[in-house]
């Protein structure tokens, strides 16, 4: 029988059924962090269980450790100490192998887990934390669960899931100048909602999608739960493969062979049918910049402001007009050109060294306009140290950027550091929600370059309109 | 976990779509790592107008009587969307509240409400205002879910069906320990460790 990318993962995973409508899933990898993973290893102590397979499991901290040089277990989130102290404790006791301060693959848990090659094609990876599903850009099976689930993820290495309807979303034709996986994932949510996904994995495929790189399809994949989606997942190709080849926790000699032969099986059959299908025309996506207070209240960049009196559902019409009150927005104006207080590229879904190259380029030579506070948070420290090894640190803090230790910061507020109170923020990261980013801060979601752009303009600018094309 | 089988209560309408758990519980309000005392942060950005001082916005739904001993919380589509915190759950159940009724739910959400003894009743908009309706003409009077049956019944006596997963309501009608219950098909998991680990070892580290 036909089958989909993401159906055949799942069969290969399947451990028993437990008679449930669930499915006992195997679980390959699990990645635990200092925010969520902290309680799943107490919680499991406390119920005297053990850590099953910790080889497999790994840790890092990223949420609450602060970015600034220096750092250390104290942290500006009031009571952040406990949950790196508590965390690391767990974690040394299960043996579980744990990225640390100071550690040179400390990172963001989404940046790192591929960049390390813990996360590889055709594996399941679970993580207590929403953005998991990011590494199915490598062709993984990876979804977010809660720490109750974690639990029981590390106790027995399974997981009962209910299977998840399949979708396929294709970008056909070739993306424009300026245009960002970023951009198209925006695109998709602003189109068909942030509940358009509930209850779907997604691939994400066509021929916009084989030419993006793979820390792109990262970053596509990264968004997929805005869009309400359980996962999202891209077919790994010669791309995924070289990517992956070399990486620390990546198997080598006749183990890459193996590996090798069975990714090249990962794809999708073509008469295998989905739920739901999804077609979107690549070239006519432009730089997509949101508005609002929900990942679906997006707009292109050269785009009005809507007006809530045209939204014909009610509960949209009054999300939107709590949005705009939220935002200072009015319905009408222009986006471009609002003016911002500060600009942040950083977060799980934007600060891969292609990421922080793409905004180096728009930045290059130029600064922020004045009284910008201008941020760059590098995913992991090893994109940090690469990205300083070819002198894109120079090029931030030349036009004005801070450029700071790896870590989520400020892509939420967790009572430390934060923007201030109706600042407006354009920003690389993923959830643009009331108070995400400081109490009362108005936050816009774009891609890397164009926050590079609008931090220049110290307006929301259109990238198109900063570099030269390319010949 | 308590189990969930019957429940009658008092109804609060927060009929906003994509109330995210940012919203549902401050990242600012998780100060511990604990599960307990959250319900004070529940909604913490809505419900107080300082959040330091804790003075209350008399307008907020939780503010009001008699919805401040609400045990059920009627609420927009996508529900729980955004972050996996489990502390959104654990901030409902503090704060005492038993089932969320909503057109649709953050997935991971969903499943930490299962997992918690909270019921997410998953009810088509239109009966949803029914229900509301209801509630607003009536504020007092309970509404009541039946797990057994999947019925929400409201004020009126008008009953209405909902779905649920066979595995996810035996959970909640059981209060089931599912890392024990899984922990009965051992054999089968370690039958499939020994096998994967021979067909794919570079999994194996």
């Amino acid at each position: 029988m036909a089958r989909t990318l993401a159906e055949k993962i799942w069969s290969q995973h399947a451990v028993a059924d437990p008679g449930d409508g669930t499915t006992l899933l195997y679980i390959d990898r699990i990645f635990l962090h200092e925010r969520t993973g902290s309680i799943a290893l107490q919680g499991l102590e406390a119920a005297g269980r053990s850590v099953r397979d910790p080889e497999q499991v790994f840790c890092t901290m990223d949420h609450i450790v602060d970015t600034f040089p220096g750092r250390s277990d104290i942290t500006i989130m009031p009571g952040g100490t406990e949950f790196i102290t508590a965390t690391r404790a767990a974690a040394t006791d299960a043996g579980i192998r744990t990225f640390d301060i100071g550690d040179p693959s400390q990172g963001i848990v989404h940046v790192v887990s591929p960049e390390l090659g813990i996360a590889l094609p055709g594996v399941t990876l679970v993580c207590p934390d929403s953005h998991t599903g990011t590494v199915g850009g490598l062709g993984a099976l990876a979804w977010g669960i809660g720490s109750t689930e974690a639990e029981h993820a590390l106790a027995t290495k399974t997981l009962a899931v209910a299977k998840p309807k399949q979708m396929r979303v294709t970008y056909s034709g070739q993306l424009p100048f300026g245009v960002t996986a970023k951009d198209m994932i925006l695109a998709l949510i602003g189109r068909h909602t942030a509940s358009g996904g509930i209850g779907y994995v997604v691939e994400f495929a066509g021929e916009a999608v084989r030419a993006l790189d793979v820390e792109a399809r990262l970053t596509l994949c990264n968004m997929a739960v805005e869009f309400g989606a359980w996962s999202g997942i891209v077919a790994p190709d010669e791309k995924t493969f070289e990517y992956v080849r070399g990486r620390p926790y990546a198997p080598t000699g006749e183990d890459w062979d193996e590996a090798l032969a069975h990714w090249r099986s990962l794809a999708t059959d073509e008469d295998a049918a989905f739920d739901r299908e999804i077609e979107l025309d690549a070239a006519a996506i432009v730089p997509q910049v949101t508005w609002g207070t929900s990942p679906q209240h997006e707009l292109p960049v050269d785009g009005a402001i809507p007006d809530p009196a045209g939204e014909a559902d009610t509960s949209r019409r009054k999300a939107m007009e709590r949005a705009l009150d939220y935002m200072a927005l009015a319905p009408g104006r222009a986006l471009a050109g609002t003016p911002i207080d500060a600009a942040f590229i950083g977060s799980c879904t934007n600060s891969r060294l292609s990421d922080l190259r793409a905004a180096a380029e728009v930045l290059r030579g130029r600064h922020v306009a004045d009284g910008i506070r201008a941020i760059c948070v590098p995913g992991s420290s090893r994109v940090k140290a690469a990205a300083e090894a070819e002198g894109l640190d120079r090029v931030f803090t030349a036009a004005g950027f801070e450029w700071r230790e790896s870590g989520c910061s400020m892509c939420f507020f967790a009572g430390g550091e934060h923007f201030g109170r109706e600042e407006r923020v354009i920003t690389s990261t993923n959830r643009n929600f009331e108070n995400r980013q400081g109490p009362g801060t108005r936050s816009h979601l774009a891609s890397p370059t164009t926050v590079a752009a609008s931090a220049i303009a110290g307006r929301i600018a259109d990238v198109r309109e900063f570099a030269p094309e390319e010949v | 976990m308590e189990p969930f089988v019957h429940h009658s209560g008092i109804a609060a309408p927060l009929l906003r779509i994509n109330i995210d758990t940012d919203a549902i519980i401050p990242s600012r309000e998780m100060k511990r790592v604990s599960k307990k005392g959250l319900g004070e942060g529940l909604f913490a950005n809505w419900r107080y107008r300082d959040v330091a001082t804790r003075e209350e916005d008399p307008e907020f739904v939780l503010n009001r009587e008699p919805f401040r001993h609400a045990t059920i919380l009627l609420a927009g589509e996508n529900f729980g969307c955004g972050s996996s915190r489990e502390h959104a759950v654990w901030a409902l159940k503090d704060f005492g509240f038993r089932a969320v009724i909503a057109p649709g739910f953050g997935s991971i959400f969903y499943g930490n409400c299962v997992r918690n003894g909270i019921l997410p009743v998953r009810l088509a908009e239109p009966d949803l205002e029914a229900i509301a309706l209801h509630v607003d003409a009536e504020p007092s009077q309970q509404v009541t879910i039946d797990l057994p049956a999947q019925t929400v019944t409201d004020a009126a006596g008008a009953d209405y069906p909902f779905d649920i997963g066979a595995g996810d309501k035996e959970m909640l009608l059981e209060g089931l320990d599912p890392i024990a219950k899984t922990m009965q098909l051992d054999e089968q998991i370690l039958a499939f460790r020994e096998r994967d680990r021979a067909a794919r070892p570079w999994i194996y580290l």
